[in-house]
């Protein structure tokens, strides 16, 4: 018999925590897709290396959301026994990886708003965010950097790389809206400083964006209209397909350790 | 890491070197000097190892495809984030050897040609499919564990860059065997059919990885001049036999039965392994083995899809330094 | 149009500060600033440095082994440079 899913009691710290660590882990497996393909070795390093900081805060994101939890719920379970409409994680993280523009523009938008987040989130007044944000800043800034670069080289290289990266933007941007959403839950602890306004971040998260696109000779598009969905569970088709490969021996053998 | 089967004899073409120089240079090696990249050195010895370095990058590099494929399925996230560690290390050794390889004077890009050409051999070991989870583990333990025999006496090359390469690796690849043995040890104090999952994965890796230390010293006509070399510092049937001796205890510990049942203990304790089936070893080399033809297709498709980033990269470049060059001119 | 090889380039590190930057290999990099980010991605991912140097590896000129002799032979007779060539009695201590 497959492993049922889990049952988690979302409280607004919860589902706080939840959001954050699916954001992370979904991203990170995104990129460890790349691992043993990418254009040059080097590339393979630095994708594994985002991915693994990716990986390394979902796991203390999700720890986090389970002992706020208080149940008997970890970071396995949270990760492997939750269906698609539980995940919470931004419909950005979990777009295909496509090529190699894609998955650089994808990391970008993530990238710049991470480290705008986890920055602010520092001063959080939960002293486990406030930690968890020291660490993940550090890291965030770094694929900022990392993909800001590339953005940069593919957008101002030779015609077919400009060409693919303007296709990633306009693709991908109708995705970034949602990180700036805040609902009910969420504006209460930000009430209570445990957690930020993100909207507050979004004139900066579009500088850093206008100055290395413009650096890139690419272009943001106009249109504002914004994809939402993902903080509710209500994700693009490409998130079932991911979470049966990732959830595949926990839901084929349950309850076993490994 | 794997280099031991490649070894192949160069033909003799130093008919034209200073035969004076040549006998410096034996010499130098008997004192255990080493050899550095602006050395002289004789034309087969830069061929040797420059075939040897590069074979052992190539099956790094192809090594990465069967652990790779179980990533994005690990069981728990502590594993993932180990598997993927462990792998993106595959690649960083590739890459260092790589280099030390190009320190010959062939190209990185060349020498990647050649293999995706299919010119250049690699390990058969990764023509062989991870079908389960208890295959990382497998790997982890014997094909690193096997890795290992070779790569600790390769630490003492005569080639100084691949030394030093082999120094490194051997550092960061201490934790692959220990992973690999971890995760046996978890499923063999698991469920029944956790235990089964990794008696199967024992099963069908045994024998391909006593293959890994290449053809038995009686048939291997190559060794000679590795040896003399000092590139080469023990013969694959004495690897072989202190591997299967280092393994049998560790197999024992798990409960796990080695899928030998004519093994036997002899009296001064080495582990006697039944024939291995060369047949197969000499096929898979050939090209033949189960997931040959999927090993090269995912190579190429990686290499080719990565071309106009690469070139993008290097037109970037080019459109910088004219900048810079425009402006200093101003 | 064939891609021209991309360049090789030297990575240097500082494992500690006050030591000085030791070769530790070498990657291939398309400029300097993608050079620095491998470097710190390849070399870097066990805690190994606080600094980074990246050279082109076509920027190192080496002295020729063949000349090894004529290079660094002479300075071997120069024993008096050494502080073991000078007799101090055991009695005045160290110095």
């Amino acid at each position: 018999m497959p492993a049922a899913n889990i049952e988690v009691s979302e409280t607004p710290l919860v589902l706080y925590a939840l959001r954050r660590a699916d954001d992370a882990l979904i991203l990170g497996h995104r990129l460890s897709e790349w691992c043993g393909h990418a254009p040059m070795m080097e590339e393979d390093m630095a994708l594994s290396n985002i991915a693994l900081d990716l990986i390394g805060q979902a796991r203390e994101l999700y720890t986090y959301a389970a002992k706020a939890e208080g149940k008997d719920n970890d970071e396995d379970k949270l990760a492997y026994l939750r269906d698609v409409r539980q995940y919470r994680n931004l419909l950005l993280v979990e777009q295909p990886n496509g090529d190699f523009a894609q998955t650089l523009v994808r990391q970008f938008f993530y990238s710049a708003f991470a480290d705008l987040y986890w920055r602010a989130m520092m001063t959080s007044r939960d002293a486990t965010l406030a930690a968890i944000a020291a660490k993940s800043e550090k890291e965030s800034a770094y694929h900022l950097r990392h993909a800001s670069e590339w953005i940069i080289r593919l957008g101002d290289g030779t015609d077919e790389s400009h060409r693919r990266a303007q296709a990633a933007v306009d693709h991908l941007w109708a995705f970034t809206g949602e990180m700036f959403a805040v609902d009910d839950g969420e504006r209460a602890l930000i009430h209570a400083g445990i957690a930020i306004d993100p909207g507050t971040l979004r004139g900066r998260w579009l500088t850093t964006l206008s100055d290395v696109v413009g650096e890139a000779t690419l272009t943001l598009p106009q249109n504002d209209w914004m994809q939402q969905g993902g903080r509710a569970g209500r994700h693009s088709e490409h998130l079932g397909h991911l979470l049966s490969e990732l959830q595949s021996m926990q839901r084929t053998f349950p309850g076993q350790t490994w | 890491m794997y280099t031991q089967a490649l070894n192949t004899a160069e033909a003799d073409d130093r008919s034209l070197e200073d035969a004076g120089r040549a006998a410096q240079f034996q010499a130098r090696i008997d004192a255990e000097e080493r050899i550095e990249p602006n050395d002289w050195m004789p034309a087969a010895y830069r061929k040797t190892l420059t075939r040897q370095i590069s074979q052992h990058a190539h099956s790094e590099i192809v090594g990465m495809l069967p652990e790779g494929n179980w990533i994005t399925r690990a069981p728990s996230l502590r594993r993932k984030a180990a598997l993927l560690a462990k792998v993106q290390d595959e690649c960083g050794h590739g890459l260092y050897l790589y280099a030390a390889a190009e320190t010959l004077g062939t190209s990185r890009e060349e020498l990647v040609d050649a293999m995706l050409a299919g010119k250049a051999k690699y390990s058969s070991i990764f023509n062989y499919p991870t079908l389960t989870w208890a295959d990382i583990g497998t790997i982890g333990w014997l094909v690193d564990g096997a890795a290992i025999m070779n790569q600790i006496p390769l630490c003492r090359c005569s080639y100084g860059p691949y030394a030093r390469a082999m120094i490194r690796v051997c550092k960061e690849e201490s934790f692959h065997q220990r992973q690999g043995y971890e995760i046996m040890l978890t499923l063999c104090r698991g469920s029944d059919e956790q235990k089964a999952m990794a008696q199967d994965a024992l099963d069908r890796w045994w024998w391909p990885v006593l293959m890994m230390f290449g053809p038995p010293d009686a048939t291997s006509q190559h060794s000679d001049t590795s040896t003399k070399w000092k590139i080469k510092r023990f013969s694959n049937d004495e690897l072989r036999q202190k591997f299967v001796d280092a393994t049998v205890p560790q197999a024992q510990y798990l409960g796990l039965t080695i899928p030998d049942p004519g093994m036997i203990q002899d009296a001064e304790g080495h582990w006697r392994y039944s024939e291995i089936d060369w047949t197969e070893f000499k096929q898979v080399l050939a090209g033949n083995g189960p997931c040959n033809r999927d090993r090269m297709a995912a190579r190429r498709k990686s290499h080719d899809e990565g071309a106009w980033v690469r070139e993008a990269a290097a037109v970037y470049a080019a459109k910088r330094q004219a900048r810079q060059t425009a402006q200093a001119a101003e | 149009m064939a891609t021209p090889n991309t360049p090789l380039w030297e990575v240097f590190i500082r494992s500690r500060n006050g030591l000085a930057h030791k070769h530790v290999g070498s990657l291939h990099a398309s400029d300097a600033t993608m050079a620095l980010q491998a470097a710190r991605d390849i070399y870097t991912r066990r805690g190994e440095g606080l600094s980074i140097w990246v050279v082109p590896s076509t920027a190192i000129t080496a002295s020729d082994p063949a000349e090894k002799a004529m290079m660094f032979e002479p300075a071997e007779s120069k024993i008096y440079r050494h502080p073991t060539f000078y007799e101090v009695p055991e009695e005045v201590g160290h110095m």
